[in-house]
C-alpha cells in the first residue's frame, strides 16, 4: 500500500537527531510492548508480514505521532482484536478498572475467544526461507526493470524504485516467502530475492548526488526483464 | 480495516496539554494501555509476564553492538575468517556462537578506500539485531529513513562523516529479510592491538555505516 511508512526519498522530516547514551528502551512500557510482541510472534496467531502490514494500516497521522513502540502497541491491539483473541472493549474496561484503583478487575474468560488456537489454525511466524530449490530468472549483471506494482495490500516494493531500471548485484537464490501474499495469508509464493543496484540519477533525477548508488532487495515478482518491459 | 476503534486511541489523555503543574505527571496513555493489555494477556495465559521480564532484561543487558564489534575485530585479524564472513555472514557468526531471532540471512559489506557502505530500512526498522542489538531511535526516525537514500553524502556529512567525492557511497535499503552489517576499515596505527583491543574501538555507528572507526589517541598507546 502507498502509506506514510514508505518514506524513501520524502522531503520534510528535518534533521536526524542523535541522542547520546541512548537507553535501549526510553520508558518501561516500550520494553513491555517489545517483549510482549516477541512472545506473541511465537503463538501462531499471525505472521511477520501480517504484523508489518498492521502497522502500515495505522492512520497516517497516528503513525507519525505515536512513536516507534506506539506503532507496535497499535499493531498488537489491532491484530489481537481482528483475530478474536482480545477485544478492544476488554482493554478499555481493564483500563477503567485500573484507573478506579479498587484492586478489582473483571476476570478475562476463555469462552468465546479464538484462544487457545487449535494446532491446525496456527500460523507459522518465521522461516521466510525454505530449503527447496528455486530457479532464479535473473543473473548478476543483468539489467532489470522494477514493475509498477501498486497493491492496496502489503508489499515490500518501495515506491521510489517502481518503474526504475537497475542492475542485479546479488542473487539470493534461496526460496524466500513473498510478503505481499503471506501478509494476507494468501500463500508463500517462494522465490529468489535479488539485490538490485540503482544509480542515484535513475532514482532522483536532477536532485541526485554524484557517485552514489542505492541497493535494494527485491522479490523476483517485483522485477521484469528489460527487453519485455515495454 | 483495523481503523474502527482507533478513534479513541487515547489521544485525549496524557499528552501534557493543560496539566496542572502541582499534580504528579499523568502516566503516558501508552503506559496505561500497555498495562491493561499485559494484564489481560497474562491472565489468559497468552503472554507470561515473567517471560516478558526476561526478554526485556535480555535486550537491555545481553544483546548489543559488542557482538558485532567482536565479529569485526575477528575479521580484521583473521583473513580466512573474513573471507568466510563476507561469503556467508550468518555461518561465520555461528562459528563464534552468535545467532538468534530476526536475522535470517546476513550480508557483510566491506568498506574500503574507494567504497563506503551504509544501511537503512526505508519501510520500517529492519536491522541486524543478532549482531547489533536493537536499533537506535535515529535509525528508526522519519528523517533518516527518508533522506539516506536520496542524499546520503549530505546526510552523512551532517552526522559527522565527510566522505571525499571520489568515494562511492553504497546505500543498502534492507527491505527484505536479508540483514546487512558494515565491515568498517581498520584504522591505521592499530597494528599492535590484539583482537579484544580492536573490538573496543568498533562502534555501532561504524557498523551501520554512519561513522568511521576512530584512530585511537596517541596518548593511550
Amino acid at each position: 500500500m502507498n502509506g506514510i511508512h514508505d518514506m524513501g526519498g520524502l522531503h520534510g522530516f528535518g534533521n536526524v537527531e542523535v541522542e547520546a547514551d541512548e537507553p535501549v528502551f526510553h520508558a518501561r512500557w516500550e520494553g513491555r510492548v517489545y517483549a510482549m510482541t516477541q512472545v506473541l510472534d511465537t503463538t501462531g496467531i499471525y505472521n511477520l508480514d501480517e504484523h508489518r502490514h498492521e502497522i502500515e494500516l495505522m492512520p497516517a497521522q497516528d503513525y507519525l505521532a505515536d512513536g516507534y513502540y506506539g506503532r507496535w502497541l497499535f499493531a498488537m491491539e489491532s491484530i489481537l482484536g481482528r483475530k478474536g483473541v482480545l477485544a478492544r472493549a476488554e482493554v478499555e474496561r481493564r483500563i477503567a478498572e485500573h484507573a478506579a484503583d479498587a484492586g478489582r478487575t473483571t476476570p478475562a474468560e476463555l469462552s468465546g475467544r479464538a484462544w487457545p488456537l487449535p494446532p491446525e489454525r496456527k500460523i507459522r511466524w518465521g522461516a521466510w526461507r525454505h530449503e527447496v530449490e528455486v530457479a532464479p530468472r535473473f543473473a548478476v549483471g543483468e539489467r532489470v526493470r522494477v514493475r509498477n506494482h501498486q497493491p492496496q495490500g502489503h508489499t515490500r516494493l518501495t515506491a521510489y524504485v517502481r518503474g526504475k531500471t537497475g542492475v542485479v548485484s546479488i542473487v539470493n537464490a534461496q526460496a524466500w516467502v513473498l510478503p505481499d501474499t503471506r501478509a494476507h495469508n494468501a500463500g508463500e509464493n517462494l522465490q529468489p530475492v535479488y539485490n538490485v543496484t540503482f544509480a542515484a540519477d535513475e532514482l532522483w533525477g536532477d536532485a541526485a548526488e554524484p557517485n552514489a548508488v542505492v541497493r535494494v532487495d527485491l522479490s523476483e515478482d517485483y522485477l521484469e526483464a528489460l527487453e519485455t518491459a515495454r | 480495516m483495523s481503523g474502527s476503534g482507533h478513534d479513541h486511541h487515547g489521544h485525549d489523555h496524557g499528552h501534557g496539554l493543560g496539566h496542572d503543574h502541582h499534580e504528579p505527571p499523568a502516566k503516558p496513555w501508552q503506559a496505561v494501555r500497555t498495562e491493561a493489555v499485559e494484564s489481560l494477556l497474562h491472565e489468559l495465559g497468552i503472554v507470561d509476564s515473567r517471560r516478558v521480564d526476561e526478554i526485556v532484561a535480555h535486550y537491555e543487558e545481553k544483546i548489543g553492538p559488542k557482538t558485532g564489534a567482536a565479529v569485526v575485530a575477528k575479521a580484521w585479524t583473521d583473513p580466512a575468517f573474513k573471507a568466510r564472513l563476507l561469503a556467508d555472514g550468518l555461518a561465520a557468526c555461528a562459528e563464534l556462537g552468535i545467532g538468534g531471532p530476526e536475522t535470517e540471512y546476513l550480508h557483510v559489506v566491506e568498506n574500503g578506500p574507494s567504497v563506503h557502505n551504509v544501511v537503512v530500512c526505508t519501510l520500517c526498522s529492519c536491522y541486524p539485531w543478532t549482531v547489533l542489538g536493537l536499533p537506535p531511535a535515529w535509525y528508526k526516525s522519519s528523517a533518516y529513513r527518508s533522506r539516506l537514500v536520496r542524499e546520503p553524502r549530505a546526510l552523512l556529512a551532517e552526522m559527522g562523516l565527510e566522505l571525499p567525492p571520489e568515494v562511492e557511497i553504497r546505500v543498502w535499503d534492507s527491505v527484505s529479510e536479508i540483514r546487512y552489517l558494515v565491515l568498517p576499515e581498520r584504522p591505521a596505527g592499530t597494528e599492535g592491538l590484539d583482537e579484544a583491543e580492536l573490538a573496543a574501538l568498533v562502534t555501532r555507528d561504524a557498523m551501520i555505516g554512519v561513522a568511521r572507526v576512530a584512530v585511537p589517541s596517541e596518548a593511550g598507546r
